[in-house]
């Protein structure tokens, strides 16, 4: 290795360091991002300068391939399809991670000998990135909604897992003891039925904490790579990304009132629990109103307390949302957001879209600042929101989001629902709610809906 | 054993920075803040540009070929998706004001030929 490549790996890890502190403020986020793009690009045009490259156009053309595919795609993704893309994105650093410690375990098994302890780390990163790789996979399709959102379990799925848990194990151990490249091989196919196992059965609103963690199981599955190839800057930024993924991941579970054991385990023998909520919602009724009555309540309210979830987002309403509420505004009602620490997918998603339609920023209020407002607030809007209002998560033990805080909407005057369908919300729970005198629903696409509500309002 | 022990020691030392960087980020940052650390472990790129370089076996060629390509999608989509969203967080009150022009003109359209 160059001095030059030394020292150039030495900035890139500086940079990475300082994008990580921009994100302390929204305002020094940016240019910290761009801080740690530059520090990458440095770091790679070292390493091309400084590689002796025997495949360069098989070189130019992967990374060609790569840019190719990365670029549209990132660009062009929703908003509001960002958790998927995290986790998309998660997913293939995971599957390279793997394939980095597989090629180094062939190139040991052809001449250039690993030691003990340098071919644990190439099974760590073997089974880690492979486990990262399949689990984001599986994540993306739950939230792409690919395939379904509930918690997907069978009969002696602990046993199933134990044992292929159990297999990887012993397998990994026999690589370490001595080399044979057949038996990595066979590890990363079982620890990709693992990382399909383990995310199976995790509801779809757990889904992002999952991906946090799996985003650290990759900054590990390269932290490992780094201690085979000797690169500092692999092992600083891989362990940069373990460390911090893993207290964002504690942190998201204390947001949602859960221990991570439980989002990640929690769904096994919850069979039956989920199935008997089921019947039980099916034969009650809701009370559904019209647009124009909504409206009347809405514009003679003296304050309206906007509970925005995923659907609004879905249905790109951010903007008639706020024209909907200066509209409110004009008439003298007060306005106001309450946002839930998980609204949207992920921790922060809600506001990223909110910002997107320029509402302003002393209207958004977090969930604890809210909730002591709601009994003095006349009408709760929740729109294309449900796990986060279910009082269910408050009242009632055996309820899979038992434990989860809540925005306290039952505590409104009136609340009126802007749904699709009576489907329930992302972690297929019935909402009590739904069925509360207080309760009036408009069904209907959120925007469609928002957009009856400004005429209403418009003419009451 | 002492190059390892430095390597450990790096190790470990970024485990601290790392928890000590992130533990300041606030709630509403959090989704940037995954992307943003989903970029960073992209870095692995220079690892599986090493692999491709010396790769002297078809087995290995192809390996290190698509760890390049997944590698590279890994840099280029976690910085450029976590662009787009701190875009969102910036200069809100210049942005505001242009849009709410541009607003009021779109649900008034009749009054544009006026002016």
């Amino acid at each position: 290795m160059t001095a030059a490549l030394h020292w150039s790996y030495l900035a890139a890890a500086v940079c990475f360091i300082l994008a990580l502190r921009g994100l302390s403020g929204p305002r020094t986020a940016r240019p910290g991002n761009l801080i740690g793009a530059f520090g990458m690009a440095l770091a790679l045009a070292l390493t091309l300068s400084a590689t002796h490259l025997s495949n360069l156009v098989l070189l130019i053309v992967a990374m060609a391939v790569g840019v190719a595919i990365g670029v549209p795609v990132a660009r062009m993704v929703r908003m509001t399809a960002m958790p998927q893309m995290v986790a998309a994105f998660n997913g293939v650093g995971g599957g390279a991670a793997a394939l980095v410690a597989l090629a180094d375990y062939i190139r040991s098994s052809n001449g250039v000998a690993l030691s003990t302890g340098n071919r644990l780390a190439v099974m760590l990163g073997v089974v880690i990135g492979c486990i990262s790789f399949a689990g984001s996979v599986v994540a993306f399709a739950k939230l792409q909604e690919l395939i379904t959102g509930r918690p997907i379990v069978y009969p002696g799925q602990q046993v199933v897992n134990g044992v292929m848990g159990a297999a990887a194990l012993a397998l990994t151990v026999t690589a370490i003891i001595g080399p044979h490249v057949g038996l990595v091989a066979i590890v990363g196919l079982i620890a990709l039925g693992l990382g399909v196992a383990v995310v199976m059965p995790i509801g779809g609103a757990d889904v992002p904490v999952v991906i946090s963690l799996l985003n650290s199981l990759t900054g590990l599955a390269v932290a490992a790579s780094g201690f085979v190839l000797h690169n500092v800057v692999l092992i600083v930024a891989g362990t940069l990304v373990g460390a911090s993924g893993t207290l964002l991941t504690r942190m998201m579970s204390q947001a949602m009132g859960r221990s991570l054991a439980n989002i990640i385990f929690g769904a096994f023998g919850s069979v039956s629990a989920v199935a008997g909520a089921d019947g039980a919602g099916g034969e009650r009724t809701v009370r559904s109103g019209t647009a124009d009555d909504i409206g009347t309540l809405l514009a003679y309210s003296n304050r309206v307390i906007v509970v925005p979830g995923y659907g609004l987002a879905v249905a790109q309403a951010q903007h008639t949302i706020r024209e909907l509420a200066d509209l409110l505004e004009s008439r003298g009602v007060e306005v106001i957001y309450a946002i839930h620490p998980v609204a949207g997918r992920m921790p922060g998603h809600m506001n990223v879209l909110l910002a997107e339609a320029d509402v302003p920023y002393e209207q958004l209020k977090e969930m604890d600042e809210a909730n002591p407002l709601l009994p003095s607030t006349d009408v709760a809007l929740v729109v294309g929101a449900n796990d986060v209002v279910n009082p269910a998560a408050r009242d009632s033990p055996g309820s899979p989001i038992y434990g989860m805080p809540i925005i306290n909407v039952d505590e409104a005057g009136n609340i009126i629902f802007l749904k699709r369908s009576m489907r329930p919300g992302f972690a297929g729970i019935d909402n009590e709610l739904l069925y509360n005198p207080k309760t009036t629903l408009l069904f209907g696409d959120a925007k469609d809906s928002l957009s009856k509500l400004v005429a209403a309002v418009k003419t009451a | 054993m002492t190059d390892f022990l430095t390597l450990f020691t790096i190790f470990v030392l970024s485990i601290f920075l790392g928890i000590e960087v992130i533990s300041k980020v606030p709630s509403i940052l959090h989704t940037p803040l995954m992307s943003g650390t989903n970029a960073i472990h992209g870095i692995i790129l220079v690892g599986a540009i090493a692999i491709l370089a010396s790769a002297d076996t078809t087995t290995l060629r192809v390996i290190g070929f698509l760890a390049v390509v997944l590698a590279t999608l890994n840099v280029i989509g976690g910085f450029v998706v976590t662009d787009r969203m701190l875009e969102m967080f910036k200069g809100r009150g210049q942005r505001g004001r242009r849009d709410q022009g541009a607003a009021a003109s779109a649900v008034t359209p009749p009054a544009e030929p006026a002016q």
